[in-house]
């Protein structure tokens, strides 16, 4: 525990990505099994404890400390598990001597074995057993969300470069095993056999797209789709012993297929389809579009069982934009028009209420597909994707093969209402905002009304100023929240608003963020809402 | 007869000793000002008369010129130097002793004596050996007007000698590169300097060129520092392998690139938490504080064990708290202008 507990530690103050990547390699190297892989696993975020959550380390801090003291701390620090390691009350005399016996694995299998009963006994237990950065360690690794820079792939990269493997093969192997990952390490460490991991419904990582900033593409060259308002999914079929197997899985590679049981049945080959997950209606390009709002299929995400109402009211499908592999084929190879022919081909095959074909737009010119692109937000549609014909399927980001290209955001002015500390790197700043508009005329007494709550699109310089308006401008607090006076005008940008009962102002915005600080505006000049209202598109 | 400690008033810009028409570090000038020490949220400039200890006075005056120092006419003011242990009856019949805080050189703690009421003002303070200053001393008093800034339970400063030690094995692990230390210019430098002198390090330490005339002055006053050299005197080759100190501004500043390969290291209080140390992109957090932790913070309010704790600035809403459990009285006073200082 003593030498992941050091990496972590040394993580957080690397800088330099190289650096970052040799720390964890060189950990990787040095650590026997099964230690090596529960770290590996813990940096990508592959662990997960039920019994133990953010509220249980919470709790056990409450009744060792002051409520109060707990709660002031806290908010000071920005981090729950930093909080507590800092503030466990030690037993009497010196700081324990970190205790060697309790390794990585021994955490992990007595983590596993908690139940919500066991833990608040257990858990005090092993942190009695750790100094300061041990107990930083143990409750990142117990709750999950390490939040210290190292994003899942530096963490298989570092892997890769550890014992000089490429971090595609990695990748490929990767969401077919689980932690402690011993085939994956005897091949890449020892050199084993490869993990076998033919004919299980495995995640492959997505191809992403770059926004398309000012630039320009040929249409000779690029075919363009429309960009749908719902969650990129990829849908495998595997078919083993005679067996089929399907799973949905998200961007992020979970599995949410109990969510949405309409789409399991309904492929009949064994594929590996890429697509956007949407439901039935006439909002995203009118009747011909054939899908709903994001916030109908929003009211189907996350859930563990679906009601038959629900499937009935809002039923899903998937408007499939490429295909990986089709009876068992890889097609990834191949360019993107051929793997396009393909597809088209399948969809035929397949269920229409379940799944149809993203249409390619046809443009004489970039001109006149800007000019179509200028229609997406009638049509509620979120913008282009332009994909290059001659692209193969490559996991990640990579320049030049597909852009995307959003309609541009819709400004409004708002005015600052409330500030709350952020966490993390931005902890200690006010930097979470929460804005209104006018519910009236300003100068006759109208009140503000809360509409959105943003976090982004400042810089680090623009983020001191607005900390330091925040302290100077507080008229009061509530916990960690202050209310400022309202006198900052801000130019919000966002996606869209819809209509929201969770909301006192009847709206919630989608993605907002600061566009602009007009520290020269008055804040009578900021919008009313009924400005907002009418851009609600449902 | 008025009512108790009603000569002793909280203002928003310092504390007023009302009969004495006097100001205790005012955050605007004064006609009399007591300073307790020199750092700049507490020792303002321009006011008609500064009552200090002759060391708080000498940094003042390198700081501000306040024509304290013969030749320099700027802001003409009086000066009044008040030794450790010396009493000064001012106007209204109010005795001002003033008593060693042990959080940089001069600093110090001032007693009020009116009408056999006694009030301490601590400024800030520290209780932990620190070989640049006088150690604090605990003085019994009625009101005790204490500091905040790291009044959070979070906040225990490890002993210095192992922070020291860090410092060295990332040097010695690094002999091309250089460590630059962000440290605070007046106090924690020098503290730094001397620690690593007293931990075995003599090898020159390099310097920012705005440090150099306050360790002298340090220097002069009794504080031996070893070899100094100015960064811009030296090369890159010559550095490598060395120490070197500059102020927290000068971190990750254009500055910096003179220096060879440089691991950053910052010694503040605030190293504690990680994301502070993360704000300022430092590698090597240094967790050395002249200012009381939360221990000897909430300790010390137990050894002078007064009827009533003020408590000036800081985390105030902690420390308030714990006096409320130990069903201690005190209140918080809204100071503006107190800053924390590395910041």
């Amino acid at each position: 525990m003593q030498a992941f507990a050091q990496l972590l530690d040394t993580l957080v103050y690397t800088t330099s990505r190289n650096r970052k990547l040799a720390l964890i390699a060189n950990y990787l190297r040095e650590t026997p099994d099964p230690d090596r892989g529960w770290a590996l696993a813990a940096l990508t975020g592959e662990l997960d404890f039920p019994a133990v959550k953010s509220s249980t380390v919470r709790n056990l801090m409450k009744e060792r400390v002051d409520p109060v003291l707990w709660t002031l701390a806290r908010d000071f620090v920005g981090d729950t598990a930093e909080t507590a390691s800092l503030m466990w009350p030690e037993a009497q005399g010196a700081a324990p001597a970190p205790d060697a016996e309790l390794t990585v694995g021994k955490v992990v299998d007595t983590l596993s074995a908690l139940t919500r009963t066991t833990a608040p006994r257990e858990l005090p237990r092993l942190l009695d057993r750790l100094d300061v950065n041990g107990r930083f360690a143990l409750i990142k690794l117990a709750t999950g969300g390490m939040r210290i820079g190292i994003s899942a792939r530096l963490a298989k990269t570092a892997f890769a470069q550890a014992f000089d493997v490429a971090v595609e093969e990695v990748e490929e192997y990767w969401h077919a095993l689980a932690p402690p990952y011993a085939e994956l390490f005897d091949w890449a460490a020892e050199g084993g056999n490869p993990p076998d991991v033919a004919n299980l419904p495995r995640f492959r990582p997505f191809m992403l797209a770059h926004p398309l900033e000012d630039g320009q593409v040929d249409l000779a060259d690029y075919a363009a789709e429309w960009k749908w308002d719902g969650i990129r999914v990829q849908l495998v079929r595997v078919t083993k012993d005679g067996v089929p197997a399907t799973r949905l899985y998200s961007r992020s590679g979970d599995d949410i297929s109990a969510s949405f049981p309409e789409l399991l049945d309904a492929l009949p080959v064994d594929a590996v389809l890429d697509g956007e997950l949407l439901v039935q209606g006439d909002t995203q390009g009118g009747a011909e579009g054939g899908a709903a709002s994001f916030n109908a299929l929003q009211q189907r995400l996350g859930r563990k069982t679906v009601s038959k109402k629900m499937l009935a009211e809002a039923p899903a499908f998937v408007r499939l934009y490429d295909a990986l592999l089709i009876d068992g084929r890889d097609l990834r190879e191949l360019p993107w028009s051929e793997r396009r022919a393909r597809l088209e081909g399948l969809t035929e095959r397949l269920p229409p209420e379940r799944f149809d074909l993203s249409q390619i737009v046809e443009a004489r010119d970039f001109g006149h597909l800007a000019e179509m692109r200028e229609t997406a937000r009638e049509e509620a549609i979120e913008g282009l994707m332009l994909k290059r014909r001659d692209s193969p399927y490559i996991a990640g980001r990579k320049v030049g093969l597909w852009y995307k290209w959003k309609r541009d955001p819709l400004l409004i002015d708002c005015v600052l209402m409330y500030a709350q500390r952020g966490s993390g790197k931005r902890s200690s700043f006010y930097s979470d905002y929460t804005f209104g508009c006018w519910d009236g005329d300003p100068d006759a007494g109208a009140e503000l009304l809360p509409v959105g709550k943003a976090y982004s699109g400042f810089t680090d310089a623009e983020l001191k100023k607005l900390d330091r308006h925040v302290r100077q401008n507080t008229v009061n607090r509530f916990g960690p929240v202050r209310e400022t006076d309202r006198s900052l005008v801000f130019e919000v940008a966002f996606d869209s608003v819809h209509s929201s009962k969770r909301h006192k102002s009847g709206l919630a915005m989608r993605f907002p963020r600061i566009h602009r600080i007009r520290w020269d505006k008055p804040a009578h000049e900021a919008d009313r809402i009924e400005a907002l209202r009418a851009l609600i598109r449902d | 007869m008025s009512a108790p400690f009603s000569w002793i008033r909280p203002e928003p810009w310092g504390v007023h000793v009302v009969p004495a028409d006097c100001w205790v570090d005012p955050g605007r000038a004064v006609d009399r000002a007591l300073v307790t020490h020199g750092h700049a949220d507490h020792a303002r400039g321009g006011h008609g008369e500064t009552i200090a200890t002759p060391e708080t006075l000498a940094i003042m005056a390198l700081r501000y010129r306040t024509g304290i120092e013969e030749g320099s006419g700027e802001m003409p003011s009086k000066a009044t130097p008040v030794a450790y242990g010396e009493t000064i009856r001012l106007p209204g019949g109010v005795d001002a002793t003033f008593v060693p805080a042990g959080h940089v050189l001069g600093s110090a703690q001032i007693l009020l004596e009116h009408a056999g009421e006694r009030v301490v003002i601590t400024g800030d303070y520290k209780r932990r050996a620190d070989p640049t200053c006088a150690p604090f001393e605990v003085v019994a008093c009625d009101i005790f007007i204490t500091e905040a800034t790291f009044g959070l339970p979070i906040f225990i400063h490890p002993p210095i000698e192992q922070e020291m030690a860090k410092l060295l094995a990332a040097l010695r692990g690094n002999r091309d590169c250089c460590v630059l230390v962000g440290a605070y210019a007046l106090g924690k430098a020098q503290r730094v300097i001397a620690e690593l002198r007293a931990a075995g390090h003599h090898d020159p330490i390099y310097l920012h060129g705005s440090m150099e005339k306050m360790c002298r002055l340090y220097e002069e006053h009794g504080v031996p520092l070893g070899e100094l050299r100015l960064v811009s005197d030296h090369t890159k080759d010559e550095m490598r392998g060395s120490i070197v100190v500059a102020p927290p501004s000068a971190l990750n500043d254009r500055w910096s690139r003179r220096l060879p390969n440089a691991i950053t290291a910052m010694a503040s209080g605030w190293m504690r938490v990680r994301q502070r140390a993360r704000q300022r992109n430092v590698e090597l957090p240094l967790v050395i504080s002249d200012h009381a932790d939360w221990n000897e913070l909430t300790a010390t309010i137990e050894e002078v064990d007064p009827a009533e704790t003020w408590i000036t600035h800081g985390r105030e809403e902690a420390l308030l708290r714990w006096c409320e459990l130990g069903q201690r009285r005190a209140r918080a006073l809204a100071l503006v202008g107190r800053e924390d200082e590395d910041e």
